[in-house]
């Protein structure tokens, strides 16, 4: 079958079956392997990407589902090789260690922001609750999502833990 | 993990979908995928035709109609969660679809998938049947409606017909001195994930005593129940802690409660208890 959509802001097409699932499009046809499969049956999160605003996985949507809509990946959110906020969140409060659900948590925490400007830490972690991460034990995770919300609220984002004195 | 081969169609319009379902009997109907995708993909579930409802317009409505509210088979869970509407009149299924998996699925699956899906441990079922729902089916014969006490019918079964669409949820209003609530327990703590158990409650107070009560329970036996001798002995009642209490001790009466992987037959019995009475606390907090 027929699909288009647009993908961080490029109209793109493809021959699919319908079986196809929207990140296999993303990372076999379009080579975008910065989306990961993780678990694959629905329950890690390192697939999510965004749709029309919304956080979603990709491993849960066939890609024939996506038809006409909005997609952005990890790869479409640093502009002219400026990170975005999350991602230098991520970068300067340490909140990877492996890297494997870095793309997904980066997604739900971008799309968080989109709708809370200034979550808690308490709706940070119910936030990102369907991002699964086997490394950092999500503390500085929690941190780096802290500092993303400040600097896209124009404020000066909080120390780092370890330069408090 | 891929599911297998199938045809896939997504009409625009819901009688084209109703004929493509009568055309095709081993057809299902896609929605927001949540349970239907994992489902093809494990192969547990292999249509020959998938009809994507999800391009259907008119269905994607919370719409208030006076006396009840209408939720469209597209509405998302994170939109029923996020209404005004329904946490003023029917908070038991607002905080049902709040507790529903996590974000990305909220953004996804819809609260008549989830009627239709009918898990033995779902949340937005419970909070049907406790506030009295009424579900709206069409078929290509025409249109006909299910009272929630009788629309969950066995494990993952529905009352629906193979070749019928579930187009809406309603709900009645909360009257004066009347108030719903939902609690449970998350297979991964909290409210995290399915209800290992879990209790939905509508109450109506009047002149200081409980003159209407409807409760029901989720994730113990094949299917959501209404616990019929909790409402008969919380009816007159003073709605004390203690008439709560008592009244809770009857949350499985009549049904088979059956272990799973979350918990023993013992442990599902006394977490029916509690999350119906307390259910059934904060539903009457709420009627004031
Ligand atoms: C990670 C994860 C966590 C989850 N956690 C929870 C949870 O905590 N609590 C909970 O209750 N659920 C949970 N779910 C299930 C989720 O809520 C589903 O969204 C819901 O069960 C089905 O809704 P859907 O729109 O996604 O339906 P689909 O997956 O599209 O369909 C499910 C079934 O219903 C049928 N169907 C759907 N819509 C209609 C309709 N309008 N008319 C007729 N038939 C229809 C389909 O044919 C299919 O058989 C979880 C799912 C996932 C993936
Ligand atoms: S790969 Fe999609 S949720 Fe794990
Ligand atoms: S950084 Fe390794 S899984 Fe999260």
């Amino acid at each position: 079958m027929q699909v288009s959509m647009s993908v961080n802001g490029r109209q793109v097409s493809g021959d699919v079956e319908p079986r196809t699932l929207l990140v296999h499009f993303l990372r076999e046809d379009l080579r975008l392997t910065g989306t990961h499969v993780g678990c694959e049956t629905s329950y890690c999160g390192a697939c999510t990407v965004e749709i029309d605003g919304k956080a979603v996985l990709s491993c849960t949507m066939l890609a024939v589902q996506a038809e006409g809509a909005d997609v952005t990946t990890v790869e479409g959110l640093a502009q002219d090789g400026q990170l975005h906020p999350v991602q230098e969140g991520f970068w300067e409060r340490h909140g990877l260690q492996c890297g494997f659900c870095t793309p997904g948590m980066i997604m739900s925490a971008v799309t968080l922001l989109q709708e809370n400007d200034n979550p808690s830490e308490e709706e940070i972690r119910r936030g990102i609750e369907g991002n699964l991460c086997r490394c950092t034990g999500y503390h500085n995770i929690v941190r780096a999502v802290e500092y993303a919300g400040a600097k896209m609220r124009g404020e000066e984002p909080p120390p780092a833990e370890w330069e408090e004195s | 993990m891929y599911p297998r081969q199938f045809e896939y169609v997504a009409p625009s319009g819901l009688d084209e979908a109703l004929a493509l379902l009568d055309d095709n009997p081993g057809a299902k109907v896609l929605a927001g995928g949540m349970s239907l995708l994992p489902l093809m993909k494990m192969r547990l579930l292999s249509p020959e035709l998938v009809v994507d409802i999800g391009r259907i317009g008119g269905l994607g409505d919370i719409t208030d109609n006076g006396d009840t509210i209408s939720i469209g088979a597209l509405v998302r869970h994170a939109e029923v969660a996020s209404s005004s509407l329904i946490q003023a009149q029917g908070a038991a299924l607002a905080a049902a679809a709040s507790w529903t998996g996590d974000r990305q699925v909220r953004n996804r699956g819809t609260c008549c998938g989830s009627m239709a899906h009918a898990d033995v441990a779902a949340d937005q079922p419970v909070a049907a049947l406790a506030l009295g729902a009424t579900m709206v089916a069409a078929s290509s014969s025409g249109v006909r409606e299910i009272a929630a006490a009788d629309f969950f019918v066995d494990v993952m079964t529905s009352a629906l017909a193979p070749n019928e669409i579930l187009t809406e949820v309603r709900i009645p209003k909360a009257g004066a001195g009347a108030g719903s609530a939902y609690d449970k327990l998350g297979r991964r703590g909290g409210h995290s994930d399915y209800a290992v158990a879990g209790a939905a409650a509508s109450v109506t107070r009047s002149n200081g005593s409980v003159s209407a009560a409807s409760v029901a329970v989720t994730g113990v036996g094949v299917r959501p129940v209404l616990a019929g001798a909790v409402a008969e002995a919380l009816v007159g009642s003073d709605g004390s802690d203690a008439a709560v209490e008592a009244a809770a001790a009857h949350a499985v009466a009549g049904v088979e409660v059956l272990e799973d992987l979350y918990g023993s037959v013992e442990y599902k019995i006394h977490l029916a208890k509690v999350f119906t009475a307390r259910a059934v606390k904060a539903a009457l907090a709420a009627a004031g």
